[in-house]
């Protein structure tokens, strides 16, 4: 525990740090750039486990080890959410989500 | 002291969050990016859990981002600047999210916590034993699923990035 931190003053900065990712996400238009948004969402809910672990159950590992899992899946999601992006730039020269039309020729 | 580490690390994030979704250059959100991210390990190592900072560290600071770089330098000229989004559409979507972070601090601080005041450390190898033991609340069947998961992606995303010229070479 941090001392002198109250489990509240936690939660609202992770809360905060979630709804600037969703504020990024509806207001960007570029693909990368949601990407990043994302990652913002997915910290926010990854920092909201551990605190909440370490605050109210301290003697099990559950939020620990959900956390790390997380983390693994963000990191799958990234590297092919990349390749899909990199693939998309090839076809249509272009990572703007306006001209992001076509799943498939 | 470790209060004002903490104030320190969550002024950092909420900032950098903020200049990370409105700066108008790629590269440099990215950067913005990578100092939130750091912040949050900043904060794991506060609250005791290393082995969590350092995976933090390691696999977003290290890899994530370079990865997001990688792409950025892969489909932008460096200097190039973003399309922004409508003043108006900033405005509401502003607006909706300043009403939903209402909805969560009023929930969250209208809800009593049954804090349990503790100095648990906790180790690495309590860490490891909890994910890879089969027996009671144990976490063997996820570990093993994401490790094929991770697999699984690692193929796809080399089959994607690299589709046409396999299927080229193959006609």
């Amino acid at each position: 525990m941090i001392a002198g931190i109250s489990i509240y003053e936690i939660l609202t900065v992770t809360s905060i740090l979630f709804f600037i990712g969703i504020y990024g996400f509806i207001t960007r238009k570029n693909l990368i750039s949601i990407l990043i948004s994302i990652e913002l969402i997915m910290n926010a809910s990854v920092v909201n486990f551990v605190i909440i672990n370490k605050y109210l159950y301290p003697d099990i590992l559950q939020g620990v080890l959900f956390s790390i899992f997380i983390i693994a899946v963000t990191a799958a999601e990234t590297a092919l959410a990349v390749a899909i992006i990199i693939n998309l730039y090839r076809q249509i020269s272009s990572v703007e989500v306006k001209d992001t039309e076509t799943m498939k020729y | 002291m470790e209060k004002i580490i903490f104030y320190i690390l969550a002024l950092l994030m909420i900032v950098f969050a903020i200049a990370s979704v409105s700066s108008r250059k790629m590269l440099r959100s990215v950067i913005y990016l990578l100092f939130v991210l750091v912040s949050v390990a900043g904060i794991y190592f506060l609250i005791d859990y290393n082995f969590l900072g350092a995976i933090q560290l390691t696999v977003y600071a290290g890899g994530i981002i370079v990865l997001i770089i990688f792409s950025v330098l892969l489909v932008h000229h460096i200097e190039m600047e973003l399309e922004v989004a409508k003043t108006s559409k900033k405005i509401l979507t502003g607006i909706i999210c300043a009403i939903g972070l209402g909805v969560f601090l009023t929930t969250i601080y209208s809800y009593n916590f049954n804090v349990v005041e503790n100095s648990i450390s906790t180790t690495t190898e309590d860490i490891g034993t909890k994910l890879l033991s089969y027996g009671n609340g144990g976490f063997i069947l996820p570990f093993e699923v994401i490790s094929v998961l991770l697999l699984a992606a690692m193929i796809g995303a080399i089959i994607i990035a690299k589709g046409k010229k396999l299927t080229d070479k193959i006609n």
